[in-house]
């Protein structure tokens, strides 16, 4: 089956059974690894400079998720990471704000009333995270639960065990379960890239995410190494546009773990711009999900600006 | 929110000194032209004159040919491989020290975008050196006989797609196997083959060994029919390699030719599709489609016709046309007017003949030389454009039904440089590559080169290997 000739209507069909489910998503075209990898490698070879510098450095603060998700995280923590949210450099007000920040369903609550006004969504990862291995219920719960406490967006793990035994049924009943239980917030799937391994598993995830209802795809949870790489997110974003093309619906991407400089962020925004296409370059479509990336972003925005790289301990540490 | 524009993020040009003039490479030095007349090197990109170059005429081609068998007499050929090695590397190391330097001047001269020379030609210069340079004193085990022997003097001729590449493929494989050179570039991009024969002086190569003359076809000839001239390579148009094979037919002298091609990239419906647009693209419009064995045949599996093209359309709605020494640049300049016309007249005929013609919407500079990327879709194999060589970003696009067929159009041109496969099934490359008549057959990727890889045609597309243990062989009696 080609992706281009399925609408909306045919599409819904796909998913009427378990069977014509797997059969269209195994009928999807391949990715070649080699190919793949030499094509995200020449991406990287842009030259982003001045002006366009400029440019993709506000952009890319502006789709940060900043994110703090430790078992040691305090109501503490997530106040001052809200404060960093709404005024990422102190001494610059000129620096735009994040787009979210991403907290565990107990801090939601903490980080809605922190960034109430600021227009700062406040997302959360429900689900089990990061493993996603509890009952169907108890996701379901934990979701209801984040979005109850003021949760903008939801940020859900799929089941990658029962993904990689093929049982895609369960992971898209699943996804829709979640779907629903978020109501009206935005749903983000996790496909955690890194144990799907192939790129072929990671073009499956993605469809089988969108076709279930996620608003947007995201790479990792940041717990599993490799997380976001930039030839997976190409192809991830090469089925967002496909899927687009076949529905005329917008799905959002977010790589999410180990992009810590604006070098590498300004890397990810040139893939967005040439794979997917500008209508991407948006916090609403294309998010990051860093913490650390947010300070050399500063840094080189205030280099851009002065002429001079600041010292690291002219910015905040959270 | 405004788009995402990518400022100019030019290569600076302050890294090449460019002489205002240049002279004869002659036994290790630079000099004057006995006859013949000056000429001027510009940059395709913005028609700037970059350097007077002088022309060789009869004279100066003995004198060189003199030199080298000289040289090939007293120094380079009796001297142990494992010396003649130490060069090689050196020469290697120097190419990679001036690398960036190099690849300014390569487009500046060619018009072949930074991206490119930067990224694929000078790491390859470089790889050949050495690749050759570790062979130098293992000639014994190359597979060319017990006691191989260098031929002597080598006449090199190439073209102006790769200047300095193809100066590695030929000189590196010469020099590693015992003999000496004499070298004429195309009249179009001889600016880093003069650079290069700064290299042998910085590298201390002994006087005579490589020799470097510049002009045109004239000045070839001249060269190919000197008779103190024992080996002749050349690359470049078929109808020169013709010329040539009639001119040294009856003589003593080897030759090797590479010549054109015509080749077929073959996608099959279970391609990798995203991949495939890639090495379409690649195929095609790799340094403007100034390749010889480019991909310009798209035979696509009818199943899959629309999406194949449709992705390739929107693909190339995003390349990069213009400076070729911007890093952001994808397409850069055609190398010359001459050329220019070409792709002109052959695209028109192209729609003469009935094919519908497609281009991206693009701007393109107002000084120089360009071409857009183009398509032609609706050909068939009775059409000049899916038969003549092009030479530029003009890419026919064809239909099959079954691996038979597949096969069959491929194969059916004068050419069989190269051919790419595109399947998920690789029992079905392994039979593509059985029954493709071409030198090099892709599976899954397009135009890559690597000097272990033995390179070179079958019909028109010419004779003899480059690269490879077979690419020494080319310079070895035995």
């Amino acid at each position: 089956m080609t992706t281009t000739d399925t609408g909306v209507d045919s599409l819904a069909d796909v998913t009427s059974s378990e069977d014509r489910l797997r059969r269209f998503l195994l009928g999807l075209p391949g990715v070649d690894q080699v190919g793949a990898e030499a094509r995200a490698a020449t991406l990287s070879t842009r030259s982003i400079k001045t002006t366009a510098k400029a440019y993709a450095l506000d952009l890319a603060i502006q789709m940060i998720d900043l994110t703090t998700l430790e078992g040691s995280d305090t109501p503490g923590k997530v106040r001052a990471l809200c404060a960093k949210a709404k005024r990422p450099d102190p001494a610059d007000p000129t620096a735009p704000q994040v787009a979210a920040v991403c907290v565990y369903p107990d801090l939601v609550a903490t980080a809605k009333f922190e960034l109430r006004g600021s227009g700062i969504n406040v997302a959360s990862v429900a689900t089990a995270f990061p493993s996603g291995r509890s009952s169907l219920a108890i996701k379901q719960q934990d979701t209801r639960d984040a979005v109850a406490a003021g949760a903008d967006e939801v940020d859900m793990v799929i089941d990658r065990g029962a993904f990689l035994s093929g049982r895609y049924g369960l992971v898209f009943d699943e996804i829709a379960a979640i779907r629903e239980a978020a109501g009206d917030a935005h749903l983000k799937v996790i496909l955690e890239t890194g144990e799907l391994v192939t790129y072929d598993n990671v073009r499956r995830a993605s469809w089988l995410a969108m076709l279930a209802g996620a608003d947007f795809i995201k790479t990792s949870t940041g717990k599993v190494s490799p997380a976001a790489t930039l030839p997976v997110t190409l192809v991830m974003l090469e089925a967002v546009r496909d899927y687009h093309e076949a529905t005329g619906l917008h799905i959002g991407v977010k790589p999410a773990g180990g992009i810590r400089t604006a070098k590498d962020a300004i890397k990810y925004l040139v893939t967005v711009n040439e794979t997917a296409g500008p209508d991407w370059l948006d916090p609403e479509l294309f998010r990051f999900g860093a913490s650390s990336l947010l300070n050399d972003l500063l840094m080189q925005r205030t280099k851009l600006a002065t002429g001079n790289y600041p010292g690291p301990d002219y910015f905040t540490l959270d | 929110m405004s788009r995402f524009e990518y400022a100019p993020a030019p290569e600076s040009r302050a890294i090449v000194d460019i002489k205002s003039s240049y002279g004869l490479f002659i036994n290790g030095v630079f000099t004057e032209a006995t006859d013949g007349k000056p000429f001027k090197t510009i940059s395709p990109a913005s028609e700037e004159v970059l350097a007077e170059i002088s022309e060789a005429g009869e004279a100066d081609v003995d004198k060189a040919v003199k030199a080298a068998r000289k040289a090939y007499d007293k120094v380079w050929g009796p001297m142990p491989g494992r010396d003649r090695a130490k060069y090689l590397y050196r020469i290697a190391r120097l190419i990679q020290e001036r690398s960036r330097e190099l690849a300014v001047l390569e487009s500046l001269d060619n018009g072949k975008p930074i991206r490119e020379s930067r990224d694929v030609d000078l790491p390859l210069v470089a790889a050949h050196f050495f690749y050759y340079a570790g062979w130098a004193d293992k000639l014994e085990y190359a597979g060319a006989g017990v006691n191989p022997q260098p031929l002597g003097v080598a006449a090199q001729i190439i073209p102006w797609n790769f200047p300095l590449m193809m100066l590695a493929w030929k000189i590196a494989p010469a020099l590693a196997a015992g003999n000496t050179v004499v070298l004429k570039p195309a009249e179009t991009t001889p600016l880093t083959a003069l650079a290069f024969a700064e290299i042998c002086q910085q590298a201390d190569l002994p006087p005579g060994v490589v020799n470097i003359i510049t002009g045109a076809g004239r000045t070839g000839q001249a060269l190919v029919e000197h008779e103190g001239v024992d080996k002749v390579a050349f690359t470049g148009s078929t109808a020169v390699g013709r010329a040539i094979a009639k001119s040294v037919a009856g003589t003593d002298k080897k030759v090797t030719l590479e010549l054109g091609g015509k080749a077929a990239n073959i996608v099959f419906e279970d391609a990798p599709i995203d991949q495939t647009i890639e090495g379409i693209v690649n195929g095609i419009f790799f340094n403007q489609g100034h390749v010889c064995c480019a991909g310009s045949r798209l035979l696509v599996q009818e199943s899959v016709y629309d999406e194949v093209l449709a992705r390739l359309k929107r693909r190339m709605s995003s390349l990069r046309i213009g400076d070729p020494l911007d890093k952001n640049t994808d397409i850069g300049a055609i190398n010359s007017a001459e050329q220019l016309a070409r792709i002109r007249e052959l695209s028109q005929i192209g729609e003469d003949e009935g094919s519908e013609r497609w281009s991206p919407e693009c701007e393109l500079p107002t000084q120089g030389f360009w071409f857009p990327p183009t398509v032609f879709t609706g050909v068939s194999q009775a059409h000049r454009i899916a038969r003549e060589e092009i030479f530029g970003p003009v890419l026919s696009v064809l239909t099959f039904r079954t691996p038979a067929e597949a096969v069959e159009k491929a194969n059916n041109t004068p050419f069989g440089l190269s051919a790419g496969v595109w399947t998920d099934k690789g029992s079905r490359i392994l039979w593509m590559a059985n029954q493709l008549r071409a030198g090099v057959v892709w599976a899954n990727t397009f135009n890559r080169f690597d000097p272990t890889s033995p390179f070179g045609g079958y019909k028109e597309s010419g004779y003899g290997r480059e690269g490879g243990r077979h690419g020494l062989e080319a310079y070895l009696a035995h």
